[in-house]
Parts: structure tokens; C-alpha cells; sequence
């Protein structure tokens, strides 16, 4: 079992010997690890390694799945939020959410972006466009879109409509942002302005992303945890485990030998 | 017989069967156009009938039709919504669901006659409702049921699962999560299943007849708890019940007439607000 503390960092998220199944089969192994506050950590490996199912267990959306169990701890804030009284819509507002597939409200931009705060009862109108313009402006999307807030979301370019949902996400003012493979679906260009703004956000937000693109793991993250089979195979920091992997497995996979 | 001729047989065989349909329907049209348009007048849509039907106007049954139809929606549209949401939503697939679609769809196979029964001993009986538009909008009501359940369930399903998702994400409620990024984009195909029902609940006969239905009333309902004449049972009146059958001849394809209208009419106003939606949320 793998077990690593990122030393005098502070810890924004614990997971201790988490566990998930789908029914009776298990797609997860006994997931401990640490990861820490305002840094980008990246969680690759081949595809059905348990990543994304990892991820979704950190913003409990995998709660909507029939038969889905977990066991094991995940520590938010130092509590743990698969606890008897957690409140799972805080959560979620907390613990923000990036899908690889974009997926705006077929709405107008600025109802996209006021959709969170709206059904957390926001309702007064320069409140409203307060927020719209500050998370817009954070994802680096209001310069395009500051004349054309009317119009509909769907009309965007895809690398656009990508951004408009982290700037969506934003507007909750979550602490944790966790990316499931935001860019696989973008060109080269809209990938590296996506990117770009992932180094910008750690700044002031906790960045978990799951990525296949070695590359890009390797470009925007601080640390990284290599999954392989459900199991959590190592965990480090990115330098050490692109250029010094202590297992042989994630040498393989980011040396390309599988995956 | 060789392969081309086989095909080209077939072609033609499927294509008669389809023509065939549009032929009975433009027939039908055809016909009721014909003789029921020189039975319009201002005073046939205006007054009361007069002489058990057989001469005047036909004002009540359009009243009472219009009514029962809106009656029949104002029922059937929340409670069928409701049930399509709990379905496609919160219910997970088990035997008790299965149960409930079971009885949905043998709902949808009962006769119509049954329905009126069941009104009967239900509304107007045993509810104590007496023969009247209440007793009359609830039993359509049940009639309609399984169509708008079955449609609304089908465009709930049709929208994209990364809305919901999106929207869980962002911290909604499942019902936050359903009303404000699901519904919406459901309501063409809702409505959908609205115009069927609009259409079924204005041309039934059997389910009005122990229920709400007068064979004459020259008077109009100032209530609930009213009976109403209706148009497809005056119609049924007026082809069965005369002696005079050359006399009332023109009334009964007037009186066709308008209820084709009036469903065309009720139809056409659910069409506009389905385009409506349709162009409010594309995707």
C-alpha cells in the first residue's frame, strides 16, 4: 500500500483506505493519499483504472449511480464527508466539477454562469452580474463573450464553452476544482488556454484533474498519482515521477510500454 | 419470380398500404368538408338547440366539449408529469416499477366504455359528484393518462444526463436539478403527448355518456357539478336518435365538423407553444 504525505503542505483533501464498488464488482482498492491545498494534482493512468470513478468520490457524484458503495474515509476540512450528517448539495457547492465533455445549460451565457448562485438563493440582479462578470473574467473568458451575455451558451466554440464551465463552477465559489479530463476534447489551442488557466486558478483553488495526455500531466501539475487496476500504484510529485518513478509500473506507463 | 421483380413488388405493395392510410383520412376530411361547411352559420354555432336537437344551434356542445377537453388537461397534465418525473427520475428499476409501468400501459389498453363505468361508480357515485363536468373531466382524465405519462416520460428521458449532471455538481438538489435543468427541456415533447390527449379526451363518446353527457340541454354549465352536452355524443344523438334522418343529416356533418375544428383548433394552439419551446432551448 502506498501511503504519501506531501510533507509541510496542508492537506485539502485526506482520503484514507477508500474502497468503491459498482454492485459486487470493486473499483477501487484501498485508496489512501494525500492532497494538498491550492496545488494541481493529476490522477492518471490506462483507461477503467479507477481515475475518474476516484474523482467523482471526492464530490460524492457518485451517489447518483445505482448499487454504488464506498467505504473509507475522505476527510474535507477535516471531516469526513461520507459521514452520517454531511450535507451533500454543501458539498458539491464546495467541491466544484469539470466534465471531459462541456456541457453548458442551453441557456445564455450569463444564465449559465448565474445558474449556481441563483439555486443557492442569490436573487438580487447586480449581485447576479457581480459574480457573472468576476467568474467569467477568472476563467479568461470575458473579453469574448463580455458584449454577447444573451446570447446562448451553445452557440460557443467548444474550447469556450469549456471555459464558461469552469467559469459556471467558479461562480459557487468552491474551494476544490476537479477536472475530469476538461481538455480531451479540445484542439491543441483551446488545450493550452485551458491549461493556462489551471496554473492560474491553484492560486486561490485546490485542482484535482484527471488527464490521459502524459504531457499535459506533466505540464500543469505539482503532483501526480499514478492509478493502475483501482489500485493507487504511486503517488509523488510530478518531477519525481516523470523523471525518477520508484515503481516499475509507472515507468512503463508514462515511458508509453502500456496504457 | 426473380429477385428484382420480388423487390420491385414490394416496393409497391408498402407503398400502396402507406397511401392507402393518408386516402381514408383525406376521404374522411374530404367528406365532412363537404357537407359539413354549408352547415355553418353564425346562428348554428350561436344558439341553443331547439326540438331535441333537430333544428337550431349546437352552442352547448361546443361549450361543454371545450370545457371537458380543458378540464380533462388541467387533470391529466399535472398528475401524468408528476408520475413521468417520479419514473424517469427518482425511481430505480425494480419490481415495483416495473409493476407501475405494467399498469400504465394495461391502462392504456382498456376500452373506453370501461372508463365510463369506472367514472360512473367512481365520480359520480361513489364520490357523489352526480353526472357533471367534474365527474365527466376526471374519467377523460384517467382515459389520457397513459399517453401523456408515456410521452412526457420519453422527453424527459430524450434530455442530455449531463445536464443533470452539471447541474448536481453545482450544488442543486435533485428537484432543483429537475426544475430547473430538465423540465424545461422537456416541455416540446410534454406537449406532445398534451395534443394526443386533447385529441382523445374532445372525440370520446363512451366515457361521457354515464358520466357528464345530456342529450339535451339548451342551457350552459355555470358550474362544476353541471352536465354538459358534448359534441361527438350529440353527434351519436342526432345519427341514431331521429326519426327525421334526412332533416338532421346537415347537423350531423355541422356538427362533425366542428369537432374536427375544434381538436384541429386546441392542437394547433399546443403546436405554437411546442415551437415556442423548441426555439427557447435548442441543443
Amino acid at each position: 500500500m502506498v501511503r504519501n504525505q506531501p510533507t509541510a503542505l496542508e492537506a485539502a483533501i485526506a482520503v484514507t483506505n477508500l474502497q468503491f464498488f459498482y454492485g459486487a464488482s470493486q473499483a477501487l482498492f484501498d485508496i489512501s493519499l494525500t492532497i494538498p491545498v491550492r496545488q494541481v494534482t493529476a490522477l492518471i493512468g490506462p483507461s477503467g483504472c479507477g481515475k475518474s470513478t476516484f474523482l467523482r468520490t471526492l464530490n460524492r457524484m457518485n451517489d447518483i449511480i445505482d448499487n454504488a458503495r464506498v467505504e473509507g474515509e475522505v476527510l474535507i476540512n477535516n471531516a469526513n464527508i461520507y459521514g452520517d450528517k454531511v450535507d451533500v448539495v454543501n458539498l458539491r457547492k464546495r467541491v466544484g466539477m469539470v466534465f471531459q465533455k462541456s456541457n453548458p445549460f442551453p441557456k445564455s451565457i450569463f444564465e449559465n454562469v448565474a445558474y449556481g448562485p441563483r439555486i443557492h438563493g442569490i436573487k438580487d440582479k447586480g449581485q447576479l452580474q457581480e459574480i457573472v462578470e468576476r467568474s467569467l473574467q477568472r476563467a479568461g473568458l470575458w473579453e469574448e463573450v463580455k458584449d454577447r451575455l444573451g446570447n446562448n451558451a451553445v452557440g460557443l466554440s467548444g474550447g469556450q464553452q469549456q471555459r464558461l464551465c469552469i467559469a459556471r463552477a467558479l461562480a459557487v465559489q468552491p474551494e476544490i476544482l476537479l477536472m475530469d479530463e476538461p481538455a480531451s476534447a479540445l484542439d491543441p489551442r483551446s488545450t493550452a488556454r485551458v491549461e493556462d488557466l489551471i496554473g492560474e486558478l491553484k492560486e486561490d483553488y485546490t485542482i484535482v484533474i484527471v488527464t490521459h495526455n502524459m504531457q499535459q500531466a506533466a505540464r500543469v501539475s505539482d503532483w501526480t498519482a499514478f492509478f493502475y487496476e483501482g489500485r493507487l500504484v504511486e503517488f509523488g510529485k510530478t518531477t519525481q515521477v516523470f523523471t525518477n518513478p520508484r515503481k516499475k509500473q509507472t515507468e512503463d506507463y508514462i515511458t508509453g510500454r502500456f496504457g | 419470380m426473380n429477385r428484382h421483380l420480388r423487390e420491385s413488388l414490394a416496393i409497391h405493395l408498402l407503398r400502396l398500404v402507406t397511401y392507402s392510410i393518408v386516402g381514408v383520412v383525406g376521404y374522411i376530411l374530404f367528406d365532412i368538408v363537404r357537407h359539413g361547411l354549408p352547415a355553418i352559420n353564425w346562428a348554428f354555432l350561436s344558439e341553443m338547440p331547439r326540438r331535441s336537437g333537430s333544428e337550431g344551434g349546437i352552442l352547448p356542445a361546443i361549450v361543454g366539449t371545450l370545457y371537458l377537453t380543458l378540464g380533462t388537461i388541467a387533470v391529466a397534465l399535472p398528475v401524468g408529469i408528476g408520475t413521468a418525473i417520479y419514473l424517469s427520475e427518482y425511481a430505480s428499476g425494480n419490481r415495483l416499477t416495473e409493476t407501475i409501468r405494467l399498469a400504465i400501459t394495461t391502462l392504456a389498453g382498456v376500452p373506453s366504455i370501461v372508463f365510463g363505468l369506472f367514472g360512473l361508480g367512481l365520480f359520480v357515485l361513489f364520490c357523489k359528484f352526480g353526472p357533471s363536468l367534474l365527474a365527466g373531466s376526471l374519467t377523460l382524465a384517467c382515459m389520457v393518462l397513459p399517453t401523456i405519462i408515456v410521452t412526457s416520460e420519453e422527453a424527459l428521458r430524450a434530455v442530455p444526463q449531463s445536464f443533470r449532471g452539471a447541474s448536481l455538481a453545482l450544488g442543486a438538489t435533485k428537484w432543483q436539478a429537475i426544475r430547473t435543468s430538465v423540465l424545461p427541456f422537456s416541455f416540446s415533447g410534454i406537449i406532445t403527448g398534451a395534443i394526443l390527449g386533447i385529441g382523445r379526451a374532445a372525440g370520446e363518446t363512451a366515457p361521457i355518456l354515464l358520466t357528464v353527457a345530456a342529450f339535451f340541454l339548451p342551457s350552459l354549465p355555470k358550474s362544476i357539478f353541471d352536465q354538459v352536452m358534448a359534441l361527438p355524443y350529440h353527434l351519436y344523438i342526432l345519427a341514431t336518435q331521429h326519426p327525421d334522418t334526412d332533416k338532421v343529416l346537415p347537423l350531423q356533418y355541422g356538427t362533425a365538423f366542428v369537432l374536427l375544428a375544434m381538436v384541429l383548433g386546441l392542437s394547433l394552439g399546443a403546436i405554437i407553444i411546442r415551437i415556442h419551446f423548441r426555439r427557447k432551448y435548442k441543443w
